[in-house]
């Protein structure tokens, strides 16, 4: 069952993902994949911002800030670690 | 094998005459440059602090005398999105009128390999030679992750160099083999990722390349997620930040106060000193009134300065500055920008000209304008001087709690007034003349570092050498200019009268003077008179030379010994009457907050958005929004009783 990575920051979930599918096409969510957010990466919740949005990743080593907006458009299941 | 032909330089030269350095925002490449060239361009640990190209050469230590070095401005991809990323791209093209770079050192932090590695395959589809710099190796080793340098370069078939840019580590390493030949052989990995054709292909090799090497992945950073937790803490977190703030404000005021004491003692003497010692002729009087006293009423803010980019540059490079942009995300997004534009907003409180230039990384036109309008309502550091000599003539000393007093409080409103000013407009701006859907947003937010001090001392003195080169241009100019302004049409001193009665009596008659009534009906609802306008219509120059103008007034009205304060506020029961009321001098101080009175930042407005029309746009309504709300400040302390 696939959710989404808003879904997840919602629920407050850390456990280990792997990112499905970014929806969409066109220059924005092309970026969102150039900059790491490709099918089969894994990736992990870590926190929200004090004031709810936007949400914190940590993915391929980094940490990554995404709004709920863009956070919609990822597509994620779980992995069992 | 025609990948083999196409991507090889069709005559290699022997020795690069340019060479390029590429890499993700934040991997370190200013850091490097800086290290390479010798230079000491400004590196922050946050994304986006190169907007432009910058050139230098490479230090002759490493065998080669005519080799230059470009650091272009952090791209994630070579498919660019805003101006400082097409920038970048055109650099490796070769636009400019300049033919493309010789070679081009790719950027990689080691902390995160796998994420650097595709932008390296993209540069190596352009068909230049590549290497790699991997940087940061100092904290893969702390925090547990290895990779094989030999395998790595192996599997490329390119140069790999490990490098701690800060410490100078593999500098030599780096320098030697961008001076030396440059003939590198991709290998046919490296030209399989380049031709990727997709991110997800692009990743997929980049896996697979270090799939190939020994490689330990680093751990966690724990430090940061330690921190984290406790400065993202929604309570405590928003607690720390507002007590952090407070306190450096209140310090402003407690600490710097009796360095710029001292300076301003010593400015005082050498005027009295040079009238002493000279014969009494205009000229004496031009340098010890109009520049010594005028250019040293701004020059004694020099601790107060020092103070504020310290913190500034340490926040900056500790990493806090992107975890701020990360909390007000929403803010931001209430206004309808996004983080970017919050990162060219926090430059501006420095100096809103960096900032501006900083909105070259807003991808959307409409966000990057929005920005570039309201970033001058940041609390740049040339209101600093104006606002503390204002408070500290005006408002009690008197604690509130703490270590805190009504002038540290008075301080830290005056730098909200100016934040929500400036989101505020964006809100109306967004919402009308600027309408437009809001592009998506991410931020990397790096690990925190503990700053090297010397590379804070540096940064600071750099800012303080442009605080002082100001001083000895812009203001100096203007405060000459004035002195002429305060000091003409000459009149013959009145024998009846003593030495400070005739001093006012050439002043009341003065050009400036009848300058400053033909501009009372405008500022007479805040009850500001002649001498205040002069100051404003002076501080169209720069915000400084308000407080230049008035230590000129000072020195023809103001009795021995007493400060300049005094002459503001009054003395008391009995003595001078107060320049201003604490009602007006409190619209004063509003007043500056929002108006527009900067040249630079009206030309570097009309240079980053191609003609007159947004700079006098923003010069109207800023200054329009300060008139009335310093009237309407006037009005509300006046109705106080303040």
């Amino acid at each position: 069952m696939d959710r989404t990575l808003a879904d997840v920051a919602d629920a407050s979930d850390e456990r280990l993902l792997e990112i499905a599918e970014v929806t969409g096409t066109g220059a924005d969510s092309r970026r969102l994949r150039e900059i790491g957010f490709c099918a089969g990466a894994p990736i992990r919740f870590v926190r929200r911002a004090p004031l709810g949005d936007p949400a914190m990743y940590e993915l391929r080593g980094a940490l990554l800030s995404l709004r709920r907006s863009e956070a919609r458009r990822i597509r994620v299941h779980r992995v069992a670690e | 094998m025609t990948a083999l032909v196409r991507l090889r330089p069709s005559v290699p030269p022997k020795r690069p005459g340019r060479v390029a350095i590429l890499g993700a925002p934040n991997s370190g490449k200013t850091t490097l440059f800086n290290a390479l060239t010798g230079h000491r361009a400004k590196a922050g640990n946050y994304p986006g602090v190169t907007v432009d190209r910058r050139e230098g050469d490479l230090q002759r230590r490493f065998g080669a005398d005519d080799v230059r070095l470009i650091d272009l401005p952090g791209v994630y991809s070579l498919q660019p999105q805003s101006e400082d990323e097409t920038v970048a791209v055109q650099v490796l093209a070769g636009g400019f009128g300049e033919a493309p770079p010789d070679g081009v050192v790719v950027v990689v932090d080691s902390t995160t390999i796998e994420r650097g590695l595709p932008l390296l395959a993209e540069a190596a589809g352009l068909g230049l030679p590549v290497c790699v710099a991997l940087t940061m190796i100092d904290e893969l080793k702390a925090r547990h992750g290895e990779i094989d340098l030999k395998e790595l370069e192996e599997e490329l078939g390119v140069p790999v160099v490990g490098v701690v840019g800060n410490r100078g580590l593999g500098i030599d390493d780096l320098g030697t083999l961008v001076s030396s030949s440059w003939d590198w052989t991709p290998s046919p990995g490296l030209l399989h990722g380049a031709e990727a054709k997709t991110p997800e292909d692009r990743f997929g090799w980049a896996s697979d390349v270090l799939g190939a090497c020994r490689r330990q992945a680093p751990e966690p950073n724990r430090w940061t997620r330690r921190l984290d937790r406790f400065l993202l803490h929604p309570a405590i977190g928003s607690a720390v930040f507002l007590a952090f703030v407070a306190f450096f404000f209140q310090a402003i005021f407690t600490w710097a106060t009796p360095a710029m004491d001292f300076l301003s003692g010593f400015m005082d003497g050498l005027a009295d000193r040079v009238l002493a010692t000279l014969p009494d002729t205009a000229l004496t009087r031009l340098l010890a009134d109009g520049v010594i006293r005028g250019v040293g009423a701004v020059i004694v803010f020099l601790p107060q300065i020092v103070l504020l980019f310290t913190v500034i540059l340490f926040l900056e490079a500790c990493g806090y500055m992107a975890r701020a942009a990360f909390v007000v995300d929403r803010v931001m997004g209430w206004v309808g920008l996004e983080g970017r534009c919050f990162i060219a907003l926090l430059s501006s409180y420095a100096c809103a000209v960096p900032g501006i230039m900083a909105t070259r990384t807003i991808p959307s036109p409409r966000d990057r304008l929005t920005t570039i309008l309201v970033a001058p309502f940041a609390t740049c550091s040339a209101r600093l001087p104006v606002y503390i000599l204002l408070i500290a003539a005006f408002i009690p000393a008197d604690p509130v709690f703490g270590p805190f007093t009504w002038q540290g409080l008075t301080l830290t409103g005056l730098y909200f007034l100016g934040t929500g000013a400036a989101l505020l407009s964006a809100a109306v701006f967004k919402r009308g003349l600027l309408r437009g859907a809001t592009l998506p947003f991410y931020l990397e937010l790096p690990p925190y570092r503990l700053p090297r001090p010397s590379d804070i001392a540096l940064g600071v003195w750099d800012r303080a050498k442009l605080f002082l080169r100001r001083a000895g241009t812009i203001i100096l100019a203007a405060s000459v200019v004035l002195w002429f302004l305060l000091n003409l049409p000459r009149r013959p001193a009145d024998p009846q009268l003593s030495v400070t009665e005739n001093q006012r009596a050439v002043l009341e008659g003065s050009y400036a003077a009848s300058a400053g009534r033909l501009l009372e009906p405008v500022f007479a609802p805040m009850d500001f008179d002649w001498r205040i306008n002069v100051g404003l219509v002076a501080s169209q120059a720069a915000r400084e030379v308000m407080v230049a103008t008035l230590a000129q007034i000072y020195a023809h009205e103001g009795e021995d010994g007493e400060g300049l304060g005094v002459l503001l506020a009054g003395s008391g029961e009995g003595g001078a009457p107060p320049l201003l009321s604490r009602p007006s001098a409190l619209a004063l101080l509003v007043y500056f907050a929002f108006a527009m009175q900067c040249m630079s930042t009206l030309a570097v407005i009309r240079r980053e958005t191609g003609g007159w029309r947004w700079p006098a746009f923003t010069f109207a309504y800023m200054n329009g929004l300060a008139w009335l709300s310093a009237w309407l400040t006037f009005v509300l302390a006046s109705a106080a009783g303040a």
